[in-house]
Formats: structure tokens, C-alpha cells, sequence
């Protein structure tokens, strides 16, 4: 873990630098809304005390703040405020059980930060089971070799680290990982990013195309490429390191692969025509796309290592938006074979195609949750185009959101929520959803246009 | 031998004689002089007579050229009038989710069609776009389908496939911003853009 996070700042530093001044105006600029649609009875109170803090230097960030706010973004937590809470402890020692059980907190966190030198500090917390310690009093025992021994299982998760200033924020999406993970059964995707073309006034910027990368909250933005020409549909290899897009550049549509740590692009498709919507394979060694190279949108699909194309659709109908099933053996895509457009799938061993989605005038750029449960789609029902769900096995649809021309929905690599881009109140906005539609946040962006966000893979 | 006094002497006379000689009637060699002198004079007469000619053959080369010149500038004129009267009719709009030419657009179509059959040296790019509704990835097949029925709409009316370019934009180069449905119209359209 910390040679990963010694090197994913460093290699950051490099690329990051110039932009850096950039980037804390926007962050800063930037306000998230954070708008609960409901169901917030079933988010689960839990106890984030404001670590202590031991030095003189100024911290370079909230831990505990982070923490809370990730657990919030969930849907899945919700963190006590501040002025509610009974007590500011460090340690498991020092909580009062009863009195935060009092208050309906079962869960606490607490923790510490001690300044240790040169930009370094030692981080230590402790994942308190309030309840539990209340029945043993603190005090459970178990056996080992046949003695009794204090084995202390209140505690779910003590951690202690010495981490560099510049990785608070990571760190911190570390914790919440942990919490996450030790409370819900399920991985934490609070250590991902995400990636979305932003286009900037076009009358005011020579390049006002950009390819942006930013933590999965929008925190931390770097432009990794900025275009005279639009720029589309970025997309993440499986081991979090490449991203291909679509770029004009050339003054028409030709697929890119661009290594993020180092920067390095390379083009990958020229082909007469639609060069778009690549999406990499579960194993990263292909790349689904469409391509007109033969006269209107088909799928094709890349071995990345000997750059062969095997066609997978034949049809006069518009065919687009390719996503793998998890398990790398089929294509989710849209046609309009069947007259609008629609979800289809095809198995890519016997090229057996099937319609997926009936509901509503139009179904678009469908992807498969993680657990291949669930079809993320954008349905278009009386003009509205929502982000909806279906049910891989009834067949049942849910829509999820309420916001304007949502499109472009990314699924979490935990399957837990959905970014995608909409219209608020007049704004272009990134918006958060969970995927069972009943929380969601919302980041209205008020200097410019925010498209297609797609989200990480898990990078750690 | 002659001695310097005869020199001096001989160059004193010569001249005398000369002088003595144009009083008492041409001799033999001023006769030549002046038959020489009038067939210069005839000559230059005839050279001057000659270039005379040319000039008036060079103006009026230069007269007809110019003239030609002022004929072609006038039908480059017109040819660029024409484009231009192209260009600012250069946008065909298209219906919601729609790629057929509407029957409102085939008479500026045509017009750009004789054109280019007219002058086949002539290329055009035939830009697709669509409004930001539906997803960008089915836009952008939107747009070259939208692009392309454009381009068959040109070729059967006799344009050169070698003439025509395609590109599709999608929804990634809107000519009005938001959301109203004033920009969507504006928005759905063919651009043909001459190269």
C-alpha cells in the first residue's frame, strides 16, 4: 500500500505541476450540493470524531472530514454532526459507549494525527463497535491455547501509518475504504477517479477541449490534454493506467490510448469514417468499437496486441455504445435494428444477439453492474431522458433519476453508484446516483460543458 | 621619308581642300556619303514604320487580353458570387432523430449540385451535427448518417463521389448553446463546406 501511494504521488507530481494552480481554483470554485432524494432512513448513523491532532504545522487536510463526507456519498452512512456528538475522543480508551449509544450511534471512529517530521505524520485510528463494547464492556476475552485472552472484538479495525502530507486525501479515501468495507460486506470505491471531456467556452479558449481526470468526488482535477477539436468518450483500461478516447484533432473522429502517468498518447484507429465508443475488455487485451469503415456504425472489436479487427455486427441499423458483461464474454450494445434505439446483447462465442430493453421510446448506452445483476441504461420515456435500471433476471426497469438530459451513466467499480452528466437548474452538472436511486449529490459546473464521465476501476 | 614640317604642312591643307571641295560640288566619296545617309534614313523610316505596327499589334493583343481578362474576372466574379450565394446557404436542418433531407432544403441542395457538377475541381466537406439530446456515441452516428444522406442526395444529381468528404461531429460542435428546444433546431443540422 504506501509503495503504491509513493507512487502514484510522485508520478502524479510530474504531471500535475503545471497545472496545479489551475486546478486548486477550479477545486475550490467548484461547489458540490450534496441533495438527499429520499431514503435516508435506511443510511446508517455512524460516529466520525474529528481526529486529534498532535504538531505545530498547519495540516495539509481533514482526515476525519474527508472520511465523513465519502461515507455520506455512499448513500450508505450518515455521519453524526459535530455539534451532536457526546464526546471528542482519540481512542477506544477514552469513548463513552453508553452516551453515544444513547444517541443511536453504534459506530464510531476516532483517531489521531502526530506530526513526526519533514512533511511526515503518524496516523492512527481505531473503528469502534459501540454496542458490542458496551456487552462486554470493553473487555471480551477468547480462547487461545486454552487460555483466556483479552481479545478486545469491539474493536473492528485499528491502524496506525506514517504518510506524507501529500497523501492525505488518499489516505483518508483509505479509511473510508476500510469502514466502508468492515461495515458493509462490500469493497469501498472511495480510492477511484474518474475521467470526462470538459469543453470550456469556444469563442475564448484556442483549446477548449479538455480531458480531464479528478478524484471520484471531482477533488483533485488535472487536464490531461487540452484540443482545439472536440474530444469524446473516454474510457479506462482495467488496470487503471490508460484511457482511450476519441479525439478530432485531425479533423475527424480517430480513437487515442494516452498512458496517464506519464502522459505519452498514441493514435490507435484511422479508419475511413466513425472512429468512436471504445470500451476496453474485462482482461484489457481488447478494445470494443464502432467503426463506418464499411459504409454505416458497426461493432468491432481490437485484439490491442496484434491491432486485429473482428467484425460482430452486419446490419444497415446504426450499431454503437459496445460495454463488456464482467465476465468478458458477451457485448452489451445499442442498435436500432428494431427501428429506435434499443439494448441488445450479443454472445461473442456464437455471435448470438439478443434484445434487452422494450420499455420506453429509447434505451441508449447501456452498461452491466459489476455482479451482472442489473442493465444501467438512459431511457428515454414522453421526451425525458432519464438514467434507469433493469433487472438482468425479471426484466423490471427503475428509473433512478429526475435530473435534465441525463446521459452518459458510469458505473462504480464496487456497483454501488452511478456518475453521469445532466442539466440542473440551467447548468451543466456531474451527479452522483446510487444504484438503488435512493441517494444521490450533484456538482453544477458553472464554467463550461461536463460530458461523458467514466469512472475507475479500482486502483489499489 | 616625310619630315615634321611636311606633317604640319599636309595638316593645314586637308581641311582647305575639304572646305574648297563642298564649294565646288560633291565629289565621288559625298555622293556615297549621301546615298548612304538616305538609305539609313529610309531604313529607320522603315524600322520606325515596322515598330509602329508591332506597338499597335501588342495593343491590341494587350486590348484583347484585357479584355478577355475583364470576361473571365467577370465570370470568376460571378462564379465566386455563386459560391458565396452557396455558402451563405451552406446549412440543411434536419427533424428530431431524423436523417432525411426535408423537401424545404432540396432546392438549395441543387443548387449547390450544379455547382459542383459545374466545376469538378471543386471539393466539399458535408459536416453531420446533431442537438445534445440522446447520447453522444448515437449521435455521433446520427450525424454521419445525416452527413451521408446530404452526400447521396448530391451524387444523384451527378456530383463526383471524389468531390465529396464526410464528417460526422455528433452533438460535440453545437452552433447554439443550452438546452431550448431553439438551440436543438439550430443544432440539427448538414453543414457543406467548401474546400
Amino acid at each position: 500500500m504506501s509503495t503504491w501511494l509513493l507512487k502514484f504521488t510522485k508520478k502524479h507530481f510530474s504531471i500535475a505541476a503545471v497545472v496545479l494552480v489551475f486546478i486548486s481554483a477550479q477545486a475550490n470554485a467548484a461547489t458540490t450540493e450534496i441533495i438527499i432524494t429520499g431514503g435516508t432512513d435506511s443510511a446508517r448513523p455512524i460516529g466520525i470524531v474529528p481526529f486529534k491532532y498532535l504538531g505545530n504545522v498547519n495540516l495539509p487536510e481533514n482526515l476525519s472530514e474527508i472520511v465523513a463526507s465519502d461515507l455520506q456519498r455512499s448513500g450508505k452512512f450518515s455521519p453524526m454532526k459535530m455539534s451532536s456528538m457526546p464526546q471528542f475522543p482519540t481512542t477506544d480508551s477514552e469513548v463513552n459507549y453508553k452516551a453515544w449509544a444513547d444517541k443511536g450511534i453504534d459506530m464510531v471512529l476516532v483517531g489521531s494525527v502526530q506530526a513526526t517530521g519533514l512533511n511526515q505524520f503518524l496516523v492512527t485510528f481505531e473503528l469502534v463497535d459501540v454496542l458490542r463494547a458496551q456487552a462486554t464492556g470493553g473487555q471480551s476475552k477468547n480462547l487461545q491455547d486454552g487460555k483466556l485472552v483479552l481479545s478486545r472484538d469491539h474493536i473492528i479495525e485499528k491502524r496506525s501509518k506514517t504518510i506524507d502530507g501529500d497523501d492525505f486525501r488518499q489516505y483518508a479515501h483509505i479509511i473510508s475504504d476500510i469502514v466502508y468495507e468492515k461495515l458493509t460486506g462490500q469493497r469501498g470505491a472511495f480510492l477511484t477517479r474518474i475521467a470526462y471531456i470538459k469543453v470550456l467556452d469556444r469563442e475564448t479558449n484556442p483549446k477548449p477541449f479538455r480531458l480531464v481526470i479528478a478524484d471520484y468526488d471531482n477533488q483533485n482535477p488535472t487536464t490531461l490534454l487540452s484540443s482545439p477539436e472536440p474530444l469524446m468518450s473516454p474510457t479506462w483500461s482495467p488496470n487503471g493506467n490508460t484511457i482511450a478516447y476519441v479525439s478530432f484533432e485531425n479533423k475527424r473522429s480517430q480513437i487515442f490510448l494516452q498512458d496517464i502517468y506519464t502522459t505519452s498518447r498514441t493514435r490507435l484507429t484511422d479508419f475511413p469514417g466513425i472512429n468512436s465508443a471504445p470500451n476496453f475488455s474485462p482482461d484489457g487485451k481488447k478494445l470494443a468499437m464502432v467503426l463506418s469503415k464499411d459504409g454505416n456504425p458497426e461493432i468491432y472489436v481490437m485484439n490491442l496486441q496484434t491491432k486485429g479487427l473482428t467484425r460482430i455486427t452486419r446490419n444497415r441499423a446504426i450499431d454503437t455504445e459496445p460495454s463488456w458483461t464482467p465476465d468478458g464474454k458477451s457485448l452489451i450494445f445499442t442498435s436500432e435494428r428494431g427501428g429506435k434505439p434499443q439494448i441488445y446483447r450479443v454472445n461473442l462465442a456464437t455471435n448470438r444477439k439478443s434484445r434487452l430493453t422494450f420499455e420506453g421510446g429509447m434505451n441508449l448506452g447501456g452498461a452491466v453492474t459489476p455482479d451482472n445483476s442489473q442493465l444501467v441504461i438512459v431511457n428515454r420515456t414522453r421526451g425525458n431522458y432519464h438514467i434507469a435500471k433493469q433487472d438482468l433476471t425479471n426484466g423490471d426497469m427503475l428509473v433512478l433519476t429526475n435530473t435534465y438530459l441525463d446521459e452518459s451513466p458510469s458505473i462504480s467499480p464496487n456497483g454501488s453508484m452511478i456518475i453521469y452528466s445532466a442539466m440542473e437548474n440551467g447548468l451543466p452538472t456531474l451527479s452522483w446516483v446510487s444504484l438503488d436511486g435512493r441517494f444521490s449529490f450533484k456538482e453544477p459546473v458553472a464554467d463550461g460543458e461536463v460530458k461523458s464521465p467514466s469512472w475507475s476501476p479500482f486502483l489499489l | 621619308m616625310l619630315n615634321k614640317n611636311t606633317l604640319k604642312a599636309l595638316m593645314v591643307v586637308v581641311p582647305l581642300l575639304t572646305l574648297s571641295a563642298c564649294k565646288s560640288g560633291p565629289t565621288d566619296e559625298e555622293i556615297a556619303a549621301e546615298a548612304n545617309r538616305a538609305a539609313e534614313v529610309a531604313a529607320q523610316q522603315a524600322a520606325d514604320a515596322d515598330a509602329a505596327a508591332a506597338a499597335a499589334a501588342a495593343a491590341e493583343a494587350s486590348r484583347v487580353e484585357a479584355a478577355a481578362a475583364a470576361e473571365m474576372q467577370k465570370a470568376k466574379d460571378m462564379m465566386q458570387a455563386e459560391k458565396d450565394k452557396l455558402e451563405s446557404q451552406q446549412v440543411v436542418y434536419f427533424d428530431f432523430d431524423s436523417a432525411s433531407v426535408k423537401a424545404d432544403f432540396l432546392p438549395v441542395l441543387d443548387m449547390h449540385a450544379a455547382y459542383l457538377v459545374k466545376n469538378s475541381g471543386q471539393s466539399i466537406v458535408i459536416e453531420g451535427h446533431c442537438d445534445s439530446r440522446g447520447t453522444p456515441e448515437y449521435n455521433i452516428a446520427l450525424g454521419e448518417r445525416r452527413a451521408k444522406s446530404v452526400e447521396t442526395y448530391l451524387m444523384n444529381a451527378g456530383v463526383s463521389s471524389s468531390q465529396v468528404t464526410v464528417v460526422s461531429y455528433g452533438e460535440e460542435k453545437p452552433e447554439v448553446q443550452g438546452a431550448s428546444e431553439y438551440a436543438f433546431a439550430q443544432n440539427r443540422r448538414g453543414v457543406l463546406v467548401y474546400q
